[in-house]
């Protein structure tokens, strides 16, 4: 007894199965139509990361599912879909990252965004931990040293805070200034987890201190620069302007480049 | 030349699945089958916007593909994953005219067939079973009549299922891929030709020598089920 070819044919036909669940989600999300999120803690609370396959698109502040996937939709014109956690080489890169090392890479996905707004996020990701900058700093590096402005309003469109330290970017007169996630009070505890002083960084600026030389180099560092925070309390030399501290003799640090923004009076 | 080989996404050969100077036009029942017009022209004018519904109409046949290919649904997932993944890419990559002459059903096979290629010759040689009697083989291959309705039809229809997947595995990947492209796929010859890089008439004997196999090694297991029974 033979097998007709009809019931071979019937049979394979009944193989054609359904794909599982998470199979369109996973594709839209590797080829960026897609976003994929979930939660994870820090000093300023639980927070919200999303990713696709071109990079981690945001970071906010966590509410509720729901409202973050709304939002989400709205800005990027995507998707959002819960996982249970980030995948370990991104988790990993991420905490080296708000750990301090700026080597290790973290792709970002910032489509749909200007490339003034790059230049300002690439430029704050040069600020190393523990050190702040000036706005009129990272608008003078990028060559736009008018756009003191744009420059905070570009970093208060930041989406991907923390991993873009926008936190290290302060007002020019030495005061903290407005963070995007969650308002001053959370930069303040980011900077101090980083191991800065806000206080005392805002002390010393109301006190007309902005640069800080050392009276045996005579060179002259921004206050939080890692250079100057080596200089010993006796040969530190405060200054108001980098232009009374090049009438002194001082010259400018290659490292924190005080002269980028500088108030030249 | 319009219509010649061309290099599937995968780097994994060349295969003509465009002009219709190589597949000929699709005639008949298949050709009716042709869904994809309307999703080829919203995907040469809007990817983006349209890739969704390219992943939506085409998912389940590329896990099926896959799955049918490799046999592990994890595998299959992951292999479906990447075809698509790699058909965004491809089409990101082209112009507007070059997605319009785009046959996606036997391209997107190929892209899935590639890879699921790729993958069984990265497994051990033990992987790869030879058409053998299953000594395990669970279940009662026989579609039987009183079964086919009532509760037990589909837990019996899942078996059977299940039986014939593993039976499909013990076929050369050579001939299960093209009983699968045509008969799990239901890929029209002309389909298959492009899919599969080969002249009509080769696939057309794949096909018929695929399910000689497969009726032999279904054979060989229902006499080895009935010994078993009365030994």
């Amino acid at each position: 007894m033979t097998t007709d070819d009809r019931t071979l044919e019937t049979a394979m036909a009944a193989l054609l199965t359904t794909a599982p669940a998470t199979l369109a989600p996973n594709i839209l999300a590797d080829v960026g139509l897609a976003d994929r999120y979930t939660r994870f803690d820090s000093p300023i609370g639980p927070l919200v990361v999303a990713w696709n396959g071109l990079g981690v698109s945001a970071v906010e502040a966590a509410g509720d599912d729901a409202s973050f996937e709304a939002t989400h939709r709205l800005r990027t014109g995507r998707p959002a879909y819960r996982v249970e956690r980030l995948p370990e080489r991104l988790a990993a890169a991420i905490a080296r990252r708000l750990g301090g090392d700026r080597r290790v890479r973290i792709d970002l996905d910032l489509r749909g965004h200007t490339e003034f707004e790059r230049d300002v996020w690439r430029k704050a990701l040069e600020i190393p931990r523990g050190e702040v900058r000036p706005y009129g700093w990272v608008a003078a590096e990028i060559g736009r040293p008018r756009a003191v402005r744009a420059v905070g309003t570009a970093l208060g469109h930041n989406p991907v805070p923390l991993i873009v330290p926008c936190h290290r970017v302060v007002r020019s007169d030495g005061s903290i200034g407005q963070y995007s996630l969650g308002g001053p009070a959370n930069k303040r505890t980011i900077l101090a987890a980083e191991g800065l002083d806000p206080d005392a960084l805002e002390s010393a600026a109301r006190a007309g201190v902005r640069y800080i030389g050392s009276d045996t180099t005579h060179i002259v560092c921004l206050p939080t620069c890692h250079a100057a925070k080596r200089i010993t309390p006796r040969h530190r030399v405060p200054f108001r302007s980098i232009g009374s501290a090049a009438a002194a003799g001082y010259r400018a640090c290659l490292e924190c480049r005080p002269s980028s923004g500088a108030i030249a009076a | 030349m319009r219509g010649g080989p061309r290099t599937a996404p995968d780097g994994g050969g060349t295969v003509p699945y465009g002009g219709h100077a190589t597949v000929g036009a699709p005639t008949g029942f298949w050709g009716l089958m042709d869904t994809d017009s309307p999703l080829i022209d919203d995907l040469a004018r809007d990817l983006d916007g349209s890739f969704e519904a390219l992943v939506l109409a085409h998912q389940d046949r590329l896990y099926s593909i896959a799955l049918r290919m490799l046999g592990d649904p994890h595998d299959a997932e992951e292999a479906a994953q990447d075809a698509l993944v790699r058909a965004y890419r491809a089409l990101s990559g082209y112009d507007r005219a070059r997605i319009l002459e785009l046959r996606l059903r036997p391209w997107l096979a190929t892209i899935v067939l590639n890879l699921c290629r790729t993958r069984l010759s990265r497994r051990p040689a033990a992987g790869q079973a030879a058409l053998s009697l299953d000594l395990e083989l669970p279940g009662d291959l026989e579609p039987r009549a009183e079964e086919a309705h009532g509760p037990a039809a589909t837990a019996a229809a899942r078996d059977a299922a299940h039986d014939w997947a593993r039976l499909l595995m013990t076929l050369p990947p050579a001939y299960r891929s093209a009983v699968v492209l045509r008969h799990v796929d239901g890929l029209s010859y002309p389909e298959l030709a492009a899919a599969l890089d080969r002249p009509e008439g080769t696939v057309k004997a794949q096909v018929h020598r695929g399910l000689a196999l497969l009726r032999t090694a279904f054979e060989a297991a229902r006499l080895h089920e009935r010994e078993e029974m009365t030994a």
